[in-house]
């Protein structure tokens, strides 16, 4: 039996994860929202140290260090613009971690009699963290572009599905009749195909939503084995993020216009990978640097769209400067942030932040999608599927229900590319192609210098 | 004996409540930082590998065990350092801004 301060213990450590994911949804609260669930988590660490029989002190502690080492280095080395992969590391080495615990404490069952429950719940923590740990390998590999970001399906894809959605309840129907690491063996490596194959169909846009996803997984594994090892904190702060993390998947789901039916599974349908990665060769109007200078510094009203492309080019800086000289100017300039500008929901704002453009610039896209028709210029920098009519016009398209930016409704719309090659969803876009629209070819962060040059030429 | 189980699952339901309560209202421009934050959170699977690898009776289960305390330490203590980098720039611009008052005002 534990001791009771230090139950009480975990019970302070429990109050601080949840006083830290409330604070996390709410900007003033959120940097002291996180620091106190890391304060939570050092108090459960200590904790477990003092109160229960550790042996092997040494190995243990350098293990922790070299985690800590490598997980520091991960967060302080990453680019802005990465983040949603080393999320998904950082949440497919948890899966990975309950499912290993949840082994370990078979091989004491082994031989002996367990209770059922406990049986059952290292079954589901094995199966679920290995899908979480290889879904999410996956998922890095399509985020970091290694393999491709367009849906993977083939014939008999449902089929090996079903088969091995079978096997894993076989093999835990097995693993709670008689307790062997054979049953756990198997039982893992099921899940691991499992994962796989839960992420293969999904597209490249769609796969953040999947990261929330396996978040939540992962947090069910360690409630999981919380009861296992008969952990309160455990418990408590796993099921918490189950059902945060599937709630945020929801929101996230919701923010753009899919279902997470759809997401998952959309592809297995078939018909709907619309996505053609061929560059097209219709005409369209661009124009240099000088001209488009002129056309913003001219401008009363200028909406800048901002994308993913534009944090890879490293532009967002001198963007930032370019509207400071146009604010200067008297020109009126807001940001539109699509709630999956970037590469997940709510990318864009920290790239932008990183960049010190003011808060205050940035709307959200139900605040700003109105003033559209009033703006002179739509400058559309390095993004596309927000502002794809697609999404509105054809059925079947990928992102089809997807809420859009409505650039195209602006006076005129400067799109700054660097090629013709469709956005991440793998669809072309009909706006580049309309009468209103100017493209700038170029590099972001090169062709950002130059129209900046102008625009100083233009204001002295 | 026969009412743990039922107390677990209490603990479990209220639990699940409380997560969907805590993040009901958060804005879309939190979601990158929140599902980090979340993500470290479940690191403290950290304890579980601590006790499992601390009461390990053969060198096999010991190396896995450590393998797990390494892979769950990875996960807490990343998870929870990017996220304050990550919240870290969203506070900074608010400050610059405060500083550039009067230019605020000549728009």
């Amino acid at each position: 039996m534990t001791l009771a301060w230090a139950q009480l213990g975990y019970l302070a450590a429990a109050v601080c994860f949840i006083v830290a994911l409330k604070g996390l949804s709410s900007p003033k609260t959120a940097r002291r929202g996180n620091l106190i669930g890391a304060a939570g988590a050092v108090l459960a660490c200590v904790i477990v140290f003092l109160v229960s029989d550790i042996n092997h002190l040494l190995p243990i502690l350098a293990a922790i260090a070299a985690g800590t080492a490598i997980g520091v280095v991960g967060a302080y080395r990453v680019q802005m613009t990465q983040m949603p992969q080393l999320v998904a590391l950082f949440n497919g080495v948890g899966g990975g971690a309950a499912a290993i615990v949840a082994i370990i404490e078979l091989t004491e069952f082994a031989g002996g009699s367990a209770p059922i429950f406990d049986l059952i719940a290292t079954a589901f923590t094995i199966v679920v963290g290995s899908v979480s740990f290889a879904g999410s390998v996956v998922t890095f590999l399509k985020l970091q572009e290694l393999m491709t970001t367009r849906p993977i399906v083939f014939a008999g894809y449902p089929i090996l599905y079903g088969l091995g959605m079978l096997a894993a309840v076989g093999f835990s129907v097995g693993l709670v009749l008689a307790p062997s690491l054979l049953f756990a063996a198997l039982l893992a490596a099921v899940g691991a195909g499992l994962g796989v194959m839960l992420v293969l169909p999904v597209g490249g846009a769609d796969v953040p939503i999947v990261i929330s996803l396996l978040n939540a997984f992962t947090g069910l594994t360690v409630a999981a084995s919380g009861y296992l090892l008969e952990n309160v904190l455990l418990l408590v702060a796993g099921t918490l993020v189950g059902s945060a993390g599937t709630l945020l998947t929801r929101l996230m789901a919701v923010a753009m216009g899919r279902s997470l039916i759809n997401i998952l599974f959309g592809a297995l349908k078939g018909g709907s990978t619309l996505g053609a990665t061929t560059v097209s060769d219709r005409p369209v109007k661009s124009a240099g640097p000088s001209d488009i200078a002129i056309l913003l510094a001219y401008a009363q009203r200028v909406i800048i769209v901002p994308g993913y492309g534009l944090a890879v080019a490293q532009a967002q800086h001198t963007l930032r400067q370019l509207v400071d000289l146009l604010i200067e100017r008297g020109v009126e300039v807001d940001y539109a942030i699509h709630p999956v500008a970037g590469r997940m929901p709510g990318h864009m704002n920290v790239l932008l932040a990183e960049a010190q453009v003011p808060y205050e610039q940035l709307k959200e896209m139900d605040e700003i999608d109105p003033e559209f028709k009033q703006a002179d210029v739509a400058l559309v920098v390095g993004a596309n599927d927000v502002v794809n009519p697609a999404a509105e016009t054809t059925p079947g398209a990928p992102i089809y229900g997807m809420p859009i930016l409505h650039a195209n409704r602006a006076r005129q719309v400067v799109f700054m590319k660097r090629s013709m090659r469709p956005g991440f969803a793998g669809i072309e876009n009909e706006l580049l192609y309309a009468p209103t629209t100017t493209l700038l070819f170029g590099d972001a962060k090169d062709t950002m210098s130059k129209l900046l040059a102008e625009l100083k030429a233009l204001t002295v | 004996m026969t009412t743990e189980p039922i107390v677990w699952l209490t603990i479990f339901v209220l639990a699940v409540f409380v997560g969907v309560e805590v993040i009901s209202k958060v804005s879309s421009t939190l979601h990158t930082p929140l599902m980090s934050g979340a993500n470290a959170i479940h690191g403290v699977i950290l304890i579980g590998a601590i006790l499992v690898a601390g009461t390990a009776q053969s060198t096999p289960i010991l190396v896995l065990g450590l393998i797990a305390v390494i892979l769950a330490s990875i996960n807490m203590v990343g998870g929870f350092v990017v996220t304050d980098r990550m919240l870290v720039m969203f506070s900074r611009p608010r400050r610059a801004l405060e500083k550039q008052g009067p230019r605020e005002l000549g728009r």
